[in-house]
C-alpha cells in the first residue's frame, strides 16, 4: 500500500476482476493465486482459455504454472533484480509508451541510469532465471496491449517490500500500462475487509480515506467532525506496537478480531512482548492464541451474525447482511465499542450501522454516493462521490491523484537474512488452499482438517536425499528464532535450497521461525525469507 | 448478424449464436438438461430437438448455429413425442427415490418430469447399481442417479481447470470417474455441484439439514479478497448450506472454503460470554502447546478465565484504561483492529482509539 501510494498517490487494485478475463498477458509475481485468491484464479485460467499469455515469476511452482507461456523461478527475494533486468530489456528493445512517459510520469532518466547495468545475464546470475526467459517474458510484457500485473505478499512481505512494489510500479509506468480497461497493476488484498479496514483508517498516519492525520486541515475537520481533540502524530504500526510493548513503552493494547502471536513474525517473541502489557483486551470469536493471553476476552460476532459492508480488493463495497443470531452473549463488534465508549462518556456512533457507513461518507467523498438502498443487489466500486455516480471499475482514467506517477531508481538488495553454513535452506511461508489464516476457523471444521490435517514442510528431491529423510518423516527446523518439528512432504515445487511451510498450524507455527526484519517504509516484517536449518529427527 | 424466424417470431443475433441462445432472446423455453452457458454445448441430452426448415431430423439447438432465413420449430406433437421419450428413457435408469433425494424440489429432471406428466414408464428394466464410495468429506457422488450430462466434467475442465473426473466406459456402462475410479481427489471447490442437474452430485453437510423452508439470505464470502457474493441458506437459526448466483462478480463460483467453509459459525467453541483473567500468565501460555494437536481439542479457558456480565467485562476495561492513559499517557495505549469486521466496526474501532482513547496507535493486518 505504502509504496503503490508514494507512486501513484493511491494504493489499490487499479482494475477489477470482470476486467481480468480480456488481459492479454498477465503478469503474476509473488502470488499463488489459484490457492490464495481462488476466484481469481479462475478468473486468469479464463484470461488464459480465451488466448491471453500468462507469465508467473515465483520460486515454487505453483498450481498457475500449469497454465503459464513462461514461469520464471527467481529465487526468493530477488524481485527488483528480475524486475530491473525486464525493464532493461524494455528499454533496449524500446518497448516503452514514450508519450505516456512524458506526459504522465516524473524520473524516467533516473530510473533509465539506475537499470542501466541490468543485463539479462546480470539477472540470471542474482535470480538464477535463465537470462533468455528474462527477455521472453520481457517482449511479451512490453508488447501487450491490455497487460495486468497481479501480486500479493510474495511482493510484499520482504524487507525491501517497497523496493518490490515500485519496481512492479516502475514496469508498468515506463510501459504506459495503466489507467486502462484490463491494463494495470493489480496488489490483490488477502482477507475480506483488508481493503476497507486500511479505506476506514485503521493505519496509524491516515483517517479514514486516506487523509494525513499530521496535516493540521485534516486534523481540524476531524476535530469538528468528531467533536473532540485529536492527536496530530502519527501512530504505531503494528509491528512497531510489538516492539514498544516489548521495550515497556506501550501498556495497554485493544486487539479486535486479530490473532497476532500466529500471524506475526517471531512468535515466540510476540508471546513474550504481549505479556508485558499491563492490560490486553481481545476481542474476537474464538479462544485465539492471542485471547489466551487476555486480560479480558470479549465475544464477538461473525460475519453472518452482523449487517454492514465490506470492501473487496477491487475496491467493491458490498453488503454484508445479518442472517443468523450470535450465540448466547456474543455481540455485534460494532455494539461492543459503542458501549465501551459511553463508558468514557462518548457517544461514538448511532442507532443503525448505516449512518455509521455514512458518516464515513461524509469524511471521505470517494464513498459519498454509496448508500445500503444502492447497493442492495449488487456492490459499487470506490471512489463514487455521488448518488448517481457509478461508481469505478479501473483507477486512474486520464491522470494520478498526486498529479504526475513517480519512477523511483531503485537498488537491488538482497533479503536481510540469507542462508549460511549454520542455516544452509531458506524458508518461505504462506497459505494453502484448504486452510485459511490463523486456523481459527479453518482448523475447527473437521471436514478442511480430513484434507488439510498437518503442517508440514516442502522439500526438494535432492535435498530431502541429502538430508536422508523420505516422504511422511518428521524433521526439526530451525532458526535463528527458534525449531518446530513438522513432517516432510517431498516435493518438486520448491528449488534446490528452498523449503516452505504453511502457517496455520498451531502446533508447528511457521512464525516461530521467520525474522522480523522490516521493511524500513512500510514495516512490513520479512516473512517470505528466513535461513533454517533442518535435521531429521529420531523415530 | 443474422435474421431467423422461431416459432412465427423474427429475430436478429449476432453471429455464431445458437438456436437455443436465439429461442432464449425470444424468451421461447427449450427444455436443456446438459447446457450451460459458461460452458462449451455438448449436445448430449437431446431434449432440445428442434425442427429446422430443409433437414429431414431434427437438430440439436444447443449445438447448432443460427443461418441467415433459418426457420424453427421448438415445439409441436411430434418433438414434443421425442422429448417425453427421451425423459421416459432417462427415468428408467434413475432411482426413483424423490421423497428422499436432496435435490428434490430443486431438480431439473424431476421438474421435466413433473411438466410432461411421467408417472409411469414403459421402458422398465435393467438399472445401473452403483456402489457410494467417496470418504471425502465435502462432496457425495450418487452415480445412479447422474444422467450423463457431463456438465460437472466440463465446468471442472473448462471452469476450474482441474480436471479430476470424465466420462469411462461405453453403453450401459458409462460413467463419471476420476482416473482409475479412485476417490474423489481434486479442490473440492464444488461447482461441480452447482451446475449437477440431478442428486448425483450434492455436499455431504447438506444432508438430511433440510430441502424446504430456507430463509435466504444474500451476504458476502468472509475468507480471502476476493469479495464473492453469497447465499445463506438458513432454518433455524442455523445456516444449512451455501450457493451463489451467477449474475454476481464472481459468476457464481465458489472454493471449498466459500461454499463448505461455514460450520464454525455453531461451532462449541464460540466465545459465548465475557471473560475476565483469574490465573496469573504462565510462562509458557499461548505457545501452541504440543498436546493440542487440533485446536478444537483445546482446553477450556476456565481455569484461567472467569465469565463475567457484559457491564462487568466493560466497567473494568473502562477503569483499567482509564488508568494506563493517566499513568503513562494516551500513546501507551495501542489498538490493533480486524481485516475481517465490517467498514462499520473498523471506522468505529479507530474513531474510539482516535477520538476516546486520543491516539493514532491504530493498525490493522494489511501488512501479513
Amino acid at each position: 500500500m505504502a509504496g503503490l501510494a508514494a507512486v501513484f498517490g493511491s494504493g489499490a487494485m487499479t482494475n477489477s476482476l470482470p476486467e481480468i478475463e480480456n488481459h492479454d498477458v498477465i503478469f503474476v509475481i509473488g502470488s499463488n493465486t489459484t490457492e490464495t485468491h481462488p476466484i481469481i484464479g479462475l478468473k486468469m485460467k479464463k484470461a488464459v482459455r480465451g488466448g491471453a499469455d500468462l507469465i508467473v515469476a515465483d520460486p515454487r511452482k505453483i498450481d498457475l504454472v500449469r497454465f503459464s507461456s513462461i514461469w520464471l523461478q527467481h529465487r526468493p527475494g530477488t524481485d527488483v533484480a528480475l524486475l530491473n533486468s525486464m525493464m532493461y530489456v524494455i528499454v533496449k528493445e524500446d518497448l516503452l509508451d514514450k508519450k505516456f512517459i512524458e506526459t504522465w510520469t516524473e524520473g524516467f532518466g533516473s530510473l533509465k541510469e539506475s537499470i542501466a547495468s541490468f543485463t539479462p545475464e546480470e539477472g540470471e546470475r542474482i535470480t538464477g532465471v535463465p537470462a533468455e526467459n528474462i527477455i521472453r517474458a520481457a517482449r511479451l510484457y512490453g508488447n501487450a496491449v491490455r497487460p495486468g500485473i497481479y501480486y500479493t505478499m510474495g511482493i510484499t512481505q520482504h524487507s525491501h517490500g517497497t523496493d518490490n512494489v515500485c519496481s512492479i510500479a516502475n514496469l508498468a509506468l515506463m510501459t504506459g500500462n495503466l489507467g486502462r480497461e484490463s491494463t494495470g497493476v493489480n496488489p490483490l488484498r488477502g482477507q475480506n475487509n483488508v481493503q476497507g479496514a486500511t479505506d476506514m483508517g485503521c493505519i496509524p498516519d491516515f483517517y479514514p480515506g486516506y487523509q494525513k492525520v499530521a496535516l493540521p486541515g485534516v486534523g481540524k475537520k476531524f476535530e469538528k467532525a468528531w467533536g473532540t481533540k485529536l492527536s496530530d502524530r502519527p501512530g504505531l504500526t503494528a509491528t512497531e506496537m510489538t516492539i514498544a510493548a516489548g521495550e515497556g513503552k506501550l501498556k495497554a493494547m485493544y486487539i479486535m478480531g486479530e490473532n497476532p502471536v500466529m500471524s506475526d513474525p517471531d512468535m515466540n517473541h510476540t508471546i513474550e512482548t504481549l505479556k508485558k502489557l499491563d492490560f490486553l483486551i481481545v476481542q474476537d470469536i474464538f479462544m485465539t492464541e492471542t485471547a489466551e493471553l487476555a486480560d479480558v476476552v470479549l465475544p464477538a460476532a461473525c460475519f453472518a451474525e452482523k449487517d454492514g459492508t465490506f470492501t473487496n480488493t477491487d475496491r467493491r463495497v458490498q453488503r454484508v447482511r445479518k442472517a443468523v443470531e450470535p450465540p448466547e452473549e456474543a455481540k455485534e463488534d460494532s455494539l461492543i465499542i459503542i458501549e465501551l465508549a459511553k463508558r468514557f462518556g462518548y457517544e461514538i456512533g448511532a442507532d443503525l450501522i448505516e449512518d455509521v457507513f455514512h458518516e464515513a461518507g461524509e469524511l471521505w467523498p470517494a464513498l459519498a454516493g454509496i448508500t445500503y438502498k444502492r447497493i442492495a443487489k449488487a456492490g459499487l466500486q470506490w471512489p463514487c462521490p455521488t448518488l448517481n455516480h457509478p461508481g469505478t471499475p479501473y483507477l486512474f482514467k486520464g491522470g494520478f491523484p498526486r498529479g504526475k506517477a513517480a519512477f523511483s531508481a531503485i537498488k537491488y538488495l538482497p533479503p536481510a537474512e540469507l542462508p549460511d553454513n549454520s542455516y544452509p535452506f531458506l524458508l518461505s511461508t504462506g497459505r494453502q488452499l484448504f486452510q485459511y489464516h490463523t486456523g481459527s476457523m479453518t482448523r475447527r471444521m473437521d471436514a478442511f482438517c480430513d484434507v488439510s490435517p498437518d503442517a508440514f514442510i516442502e522439500v526438494h528431491p535432492e535435498d530431502a536425499e541429502k538430508l536422508d529423510v523420505v516422504d511422511g518423516d518428521i524433521v526439526k527446523v530451525t532458526s535463528r528464532r527458534g525449531s518446530i518439528e513438522v513432517r516432510a512432504f517431498i516435493s518438486g515445487r520448491p528449488s534446490r535450497g528452498v523449503v516452505f511451510i504453511p502457517f496455520h498450524y498451531r502446533e508447528a507455527a511457521a512464525n516461530v521461525l521467520t525474522s522480523s526484519f522490516l521493511d524500513p517504509v512500510s514495516k512490513i516484517p520479512e516473512l517470505k525469507v528466513c535461513a533454517v536449518r533442518l535435521e531429521k529427527t529420531e523415530g | 448478424m443474422v435474421n431467423l424466424t422461431i416459432d412465427g417470431k423474427k429475430v436478429r443475433v449476432r453471429k455464431l449464436s445458437t438456436l437455443l441462445d436465439a429461442a432464449g432472446k425470444l424468451d421461447i423455453p427449450i427444455p436443456t438438461l446438459c447446457h450451460h452457458p459458461a460452458l462449451s454445448p455438448f449436445g448430449g441430452c437431446r431434449l432440445c430437438l428442434v425442427e429446422v426448415n430443409g433437414s429431414p431430423k431434427p437438430v440439436a439447438a444447443c449445438t447448432t448455429f443460427a443461418k441467415e432465413g433459418m426457420e424453427v420449430v421448438t415445439s409441436n406433437p411430434r418433438l414434443e413425442k421425442m422429448r417425453r421419450t427421451t425423459l421416459e428413457l432417462i427415468l428408467s435408469d434413475h432411482p426413483q427415490d424423490c421423497m428422499v433425494c436432496e435435490r428434490a424440489g430443486d431438480c431439473k429432471l424431476q421438474e421435466l418430469a413433473y411438466f410432461y406428466g411421467i408417472r409411469e414408464n414403459r421402458f422398465k428394466g435393467e438399472r445401473r447399481i452403483y456402489e457410494k464410495k467417496d470418504g471425502n468429506p465435502f462432496l457425495v457422488r450418487d452415480m445412479e442417479k447422474c444422467i450423463l450430462c457431463g456438465k460437472c466434467v466440463r465446468i471442472c475442465d473448462e471452469i476450474q481447470g482441474v480436471g479430476a473426473i470424465d466420462f469411462a466406459y461405453r453403453g450401459m456402462k458409462t460413467k463419471i470417474c476420476p482416473p482409475f475410479e479412485r476417490d474423489l481427489d481434486c479442490e473440492f471447490c464444488g461447482q461441480c455441484v452447482s451446475v449437477c442437474p440431478t442428486g448425483a452430485l450434492t455436499g455431504r453437510m447438506w444432508a438430511n439439514k433440510g430441502r424446504q423452508n430456507f430463509k435466504e439470505v444474500d451476504t458476502i464470502c468472509p475468507y480471502c479478497g476476493c469479495g464473492c457474493n453469497i447465499t445463506l441458506h438458513i432454518w433455524r437459526n442455523k445456516v444449512r448450506r451455501v450457493s451463489s448466483r451467477e449474475d454476481t462478480p464472481n459468476e457464481g463460483w465458489l472454493c471449498a472454503k466459500g461454499r463448505f467453509g461455514y460450520s464454525f459459525i455453531n461451532h462449541r467453541h464460540r466465545l459465548k460470554k465475557p471473560l475476565i483473567r483469574i490465573a496469573p500468565k504462565e510462562k509458557d501460555e499461548g505457545r501452541g502447546r504440543k498436546e493440542e494437536i487440533n485446536p478444537s481439542s483445546a482446553p477450556r479457558p476456565s481455569a484461567i478465565f472467569r465469565e463475567a456480565s457484559w457491564d462487568e467485562a466493560l466497567d473494568y476495561i473502562a477503569v483499567r484504561l482509564k488508568e494506563v492513559k493517566e499513568k503513562h499517557g494516551q500513546d501507551a495505549i495501542g489498538g490493533l483492529s480486524s481485516a475481517r469486521c465490517t467498514n462499520e466496526e473498523n471506522y468505529l474501532f479507530q474513531k474510539f482509539m482516535r477520538a476516546v482513547i486520543g491516539t493514532n496507535n491504530i493498525d490493522h493486518c494489511a501488512r501479513y
